[in-house]
């Protein structure tokens, strides 16, 4: 049950020894500790604490209102927590200024939303250059790099469309292109296959997990479908705004 | 299995549990007294039951059983233990939680280790998916399909626990 972790840093779990939510996975890149967060009186997380290794693909489930998009907004460096710390890299993260998250966010993270949110007046391949683009990357190149995704994610031919003429699992394989064109250190996927029917979301996580694979790129897949949730590693389970660890049974 | 659960309650005769077997459990498919007697007989002969001296009376049912702590650990660890994550396991995830809940026991616990074994299977078959060949895909997804409904029910009984278990211990 217990896969070893993949990528180029990331070592073989000990014995397929289970791992809790509480306890750091070897070679953490990213964690929160016992952070807190509300929206005006409504808590959504209550000292939600989780660790994410390098290279594991973690899957952050639970019902609706449970905590999990503000979970993965705290870890994104999207939003702040009231209290508690945000860890990436060694580095706290919360306690940065906005623009320097941004950067970080810009530069070493990438991002899926439930439905692509390309932008409508932009290409496909304009859309998947974009994070190149605001990083600085002059115009030819960034189009060079962003059109080695299309074959790479069956997105050949499409490269001029803009989003209206694209079907929903395509326009969602634009998104995730444009989540790793910049080769992100860790791909933040929220709901990626939630406005997808069952075969073109399981060609979105085909594509996407074998992509994070070949680039040992982390990532953290909120859902609330099994069927997504069984392409990781390992879930996590956010009740109430905290975190619980599902594997703790022997493998 | 259940019946011993339902004799951890209080001491039983044979009729009581009956009655509650069929009522908690038969769904409209009634236990035969002669297989609720075969039962009682083989816990006492192994120790996870003691039967009480015969009461007066006509009839099988004049003893009285009582469970013993052999008895009440296997309960507790096929209540606490997994079932294998197959298809078509309604009636004994539907047993454990309505036993957990009557015992209280800690049906939430019981249904988190069941999610999390299904969710094991579930990486299992998706693996396999991802490396074989377009028949064993398609059975791979029957099985997902399956475990997915199973997971729906878990999800769903865990949101309500609280009031299933006012509904059981009535």
């Amino acid at each position: 049950m217990d896969r070893p972790h993949r990528g180029p840093a990331g070592p073989a779990r000990a014995g397929g020894a289970p791992v809790s939510a509480v306890t750091a996975p070897p070679r953490t890149i990213i964690e929160a500790r016992d952070i807190v967060k509300s929206f005006g009186q409504t808590p959504a997380l209550r000292g939600a604490t989780v660790a994410v290794g390098q290279g594991e693909i973690l899957a952050v489930m639970g019902p609706s209102g449970s905590g999990k998009s503000t979970l993965l907004h705290c870890l994104a460096g999207i939003l702040t927590p009231d209290q508690g710390e945000v860890w990436f890299g060694g580095q706290r993260l919360d306690t940065l200024r906005e623009g320097e998250r941004s950067d970080l966010r810009r530069g070493r993270f990438g991002f899926v939303f439930q439905s692509g949110q390309l932008v409508p007046e932009l290409t496909a391949e304009e859309n998947v250059a974009l994070p190149l683009l605001l990083g600085g990357t002059r115009r030819a190149p960034a189009l060079a790099g962003a059109r080695k995704w299309f074959g790479r994610l069956g997105l050949d031919g499409l490269e001029l469309r803009r989003s209206g003429e694209l079907s929903g699992g395509q326009a969602q394989r634009v998104a995730l292109a444009r989540g790793l064109v910049s080769g992100p250190e860790v791909l933040f996927a929220d709901e990626p296959t939630g406005s997808l029917d069952s075969l073109s979301g399981e060609l979105v996580m085909n594509l996407l997990s074998a992509a994070v694979r070949e680039q040992g790129t982390t990532v953290i897949l909120v859902t609330h479908e099994a069927r997504v949730a069984a392409y990781a590693d390992r879930e996590v389970i956010v009740r109430d705004g905290k975190v619980s660890s599902l594997t703790g049974v022997a493998p | 299995m259940t019946l011993l659960g339902l004799l951890e309650r209080e001491p039983s005769h044979g009729y009581d549990l009956k009655r509650d077997y069929d009522s908690y459990f038969g769904r409209g498919k009634p236990l035969p007294y002669g297989q609720v007697y075969a039962t009682l007989s083989r816990l006492a002969r192994d120790g996870k039951a003691i039967a009480g001296p015969a009461e007066p009376g006509e009839g099988p049912d004049r003893k009285r059983y009582v469970i013993t702590e052999a008895g009440v650990a296997d309960v507790e660890h096929w209540l606490s233990e997994p079932a294998p994550p197959e298809p078509h396991l309604q009636t004994v995830l539907f047993a454990k939680v309505v036993l957990a809940l009557m015992l209280d026991r800690p049906a939430a616990r019981y249904l988190d280790v069941q999610r999390a074994a299904h969710l094991g299977r579930m990486r299992e078959l998706t693996e396999q998916k991802q490396r074989g060949n377009v028949v064993d895909t398609l059975l791979a997804d029957y099985g997902l399909y399956h475990l997915e409904a199973d997971l729906r029910w878990i999800d769903h009984t865990a949101a309500r626990l609280d009031l299933l278990a006012r509904a059981v211990r009535q």
